[in-house]
């Protein structure tokens, strides 16, 4: 590939404007309209899980919830261009994409309530744990990919991570390693302008993320992060060109995060309100509403009918929070490896037996000490 | 890369099926991979160096002549991007088996080593294992210049969920690294470079149960608790207290995580006195750790307090202050003087 043919777009690629209209492209076709409906729906149960998540911190059910609000549109395309024998690899704020994928929700909270590390079966959904640190899960979807090229599956990779995860070295080592080893995985970057409260102008001084991907063999292209039909479309080409052994490729969405970081975080210090106003003309849902509606796609039935389907989630999200897990102490010492080594298994019998001791305790004063 | 002369292991370009042969310990790991390829396609090697030119070390010698540039390979040069996409290769089925060419040069890959490598197998309670091996040149003695002789295994050994041997005989380094390439846990393989080119009997049928030590020398008034390197070390103080009657015991601890507690606890409650010896600096060490297990299991067994000779808490010493700094049969002997022994004036 010559290397013009690596480089990004000047621009994003867009499909469906602010006000939903339809922008053409000689690349990129629209996607067809069932596609849009279900990526529509996809958006309202994503924003109905990050209105929920963020309800539930509120009310201590949640430790914390990284909120991927205005980001839908990348969260559910994530999901929605793999198929049965792909791989996503997620980090943190990706819930609604590991739930997309068909992770339930109770069991995506997992990791922000408290109750493990990771709440899900990786297998059955072909989700890897949800990644804390940054871009350390780019080099696993790397070998991940590696793998089942050795093997000769049929397995594109997908591993998503943020703007402030490119200036880590391990996401050079596992574009760097993508590109020699020209191995199947699509590296997506939710570019939404912030890494906690360091803007995209301290990550980086390139044209754009997507630009980094020249450097390394493989192409980049830059698509409307809240574009959800041009995420689509770009999105499949890359994992169309992994499939058929065309090797990596970087997409860097444009979006922005609505909320702060997290719970935790007070993002007035480090943005003007300003900014985020002019962001909600923007909107993923709002536009692809706009466009499925005047295009008579999307009508009152529909909408109702995804707004129960949102609130189902969202209650089932509530019951299972409000359900304190039976936790099992023993846990703490069962997977730590698979053999259980001499010293963990004496120190599994000093704290039964700090439980045995305490239960006595707890049926006299009726409760924990 | 300047590495001491040494010899080149028995290449692994053919295969070989007798089960005894004198090997060095180079040849004993270049064996026991060559072995481990050959029964399992999910085994791969890879690192940097380990292709064409057989590693630095020549410990791949032959294997991607004989196995194919899919089963040996080089990596871009990179340690956190080897562990890393081992770690991916693992989550899929594999079993990869990576160098990192000295131990200090696995620094880059820490992250990924404690925050990954360590706990995938916990965070997805089981669901993915790590069934990786991380081979690491380990410790001095080889007049290596700065980063290339460091003992890291106090990292390793203090993060739960990762396994971490050494062997001091070219036996224990076949029967160990085939345990680790077994193990559905990941295991950091320490290999004493100075004993790369050491030389014994190697029997290919004889299998090692991670997590055991090992008696390497009985004896009945001092124990010797000793590692890797500093087991020949340990021997060869043995021998001449010997000449000065004392009956020395040597283990090899061998396993460092898990620790084998019942073999050193009897061990040390069989003499009532205690040596704990390792090139490591001695500050929140391995060898702290083991002296303050057998404190805690042997007390009122004791005839004296249990005592480490260890590496200063220098950084590693260059090559012309290694003798200095490394621990030697003078100061293993000083050591065991000072055990409140009954002749004593």
């Amino acid at each position: 590939m010559h290397p013009h043919d690596m480089l990004p777009r000047d621009t994003a690629v867009r499909l469906i404007a602010e006000d939903g209209t339809t922008l053409a492209d000689e690349t990129y076709a629209l996607p067809a309209a069932d596609v849009l409906l279900a990526a529509y729906r996809g958006l309202v149960e994503g924003r109905r899980i990050n209105d929920q998540a963020g309800a539930l911190v509120r009310q201590g059910r949640l430790a914390v919830y990284p909120s991927s609000h205005g980001q839908e549109a990348c969260q559910v395309a994530a999901a929605m261009v793999l198929g049965d024998t792909d791989w996503l690899f997620p980090t943190y704020r990706d819930s609604v994409a590991v739930i997309a994928r068909g992770v339930a929700p109770a069991e995506a909270m997992v990791l922000l309530k408290g109750d493990w590390h990771s709440g899900y079966d990786v297998r059955a959904h072909r989700v890897a744990p949800q990644a804390t640190p940054l871009a350390t899960q780019l080099l696993h979807a790397v070998g991940f990919a590696q793998a089942a090229k050795h093997r000769g599956e049929d397995t594109v990779v997908l591993a998503l991570c943020g703007d402030g995860a490119t200036s880590e070295g391990d996401f050079h080592e596992a574009m760097n390693f993508a590109a020699v080893f020209h191995v199947p995985v699509v590296f997506f970057v939710q570019n939404n302008e912030f890494a906690i409260s360091v803007p995209l102008s301290r990550q980086t001084a390139a044209p754009s993320l997507a630009h980094k991907a020249v450097g390394y063999g493989m192409p980049g292209q830059r698509v409307d992060g809240n574009d959800v039909a041009a995420v689509l479309a770009v999105l499949t080409e890359a994992v169309d060109r992994a499939r058929a052994g065309g090797g990596p490729s970087l997409v860097e969405a444009h979006t922005y995060r609505m909320q702060a970081h997290t719970n935790a975080d007070d993002d007035t210090r480090y943005r003007e309100r300003e900014e985020v106003q002019a962001w909600l003309a923007r909107d993923p849902l709002l536009r692809l509403r706009a466009h499925l509606t005047a295009t008579g796609v999307l009508d009152e039935e529909a909408e109702e009918r995804f707004a129960a389907g949102a609130e189902e989630i969202a209650a089932a999200m509530r019951t299972a929070l409000n359900t304190d897990a039976d936790l099992d102490p023993e846990d703490l010492f069962r997977f730590v490896t698979a053999t259980r080594s001499p010293q963990r298994e004496e120190q599994w019998q000093l704290l039964r037996d700090e439980i045995e001791r305490s239960r006595p305790a707890e049926t006299t004063t009726g409760g924990p000490r | 890369m300047t590495i001491a002369e040494h010899e080149t292991p028995a290449s692994a370009t053919a295969e070989d099926t007798t089960t005894v042969t004198t090997m060095t310990m180079a040849a004993a790991l270049n064996r026991a991979l060559a072995d481990a390829l050959a029964a399992d396609p999910d085994v791969v090697v890879f690192g940097e160096d380990v292709g064409a030119l057989g590693g630095v070390f020549r410990i791949t010698d032959g294997l991607t002549a004989r196995f194919g540039e899919d089963r040996c390979f080089d990596t871009p040069l990179a340690e956190s991007g080897i562990i890393g996409t081992a770690v991916g290769m693992a989550m899929n089925g594999m079993r990869p088996v990576v160098e990192m060419q000295f131990d200090a040069f696995a620094l880059p890959a820490f992250e990924q080593i404690v925050s990954h490598v360590a706990k995938l197998g916990n965070r997805t309670r089981g669901g993915m294992r790590m069934p990786l091996v991380i081979r690491i040149p380990f410790g001095g003695g080889i007049g290596g210049v700065e980063h290339h002789c460091d003992s890291s295994e106090a990292y390793y050994a203090h993060t739960p969920g990762l396994t971490v041997v050494s062997p001091s005989t070219p036996q224990d380094a076949y029967s160990l690294l085939r345990a680790a390439i077994a193990s559905p846990d990941p295991v950091v393989l320490l290999e004493p470079k100075k004993l790369y080119w050491s030389k014994g009997e190697v029997d290919t049928a004889v299998t090692a149960e991670i997590g055991s030590a090992r008696i390497a020398r009985d004896g009945t008034d001092v124990t010797l608790l000793a590692y890797g390197a500093s087991v020949p070390l340990a021997l060869e103080a043995a021998e001449v207290a010997a000449g000065e009657g004392r009956s020395v015991q040597v283990v090899d601890v061998r396993s460092l995580s898990p620790f084998d507690d019942e073999t050193v606890t009897a061990a040390v409650r069989s003499t009532g006195r205690a040596v704990v010896i390792a090139e490591a600096p001695g500050f929140a060490s391995v060898a702290s750790e083991i002296q303050a297990r057998v404190f805690e299991r042997c007390f009122e067994y004791l005839e004296a307090p249990v005592r480490r000779v260890t590496g200063f808490d220098t950084p590693y010493a260059p090559p012309k202050f290694e003798h200095w700094y490394l621990p030697d049969v003078d100061r293993v002997l000083d050591a065991i003087d000072t055990l409140h022994w009954e002749d004593d004036a």
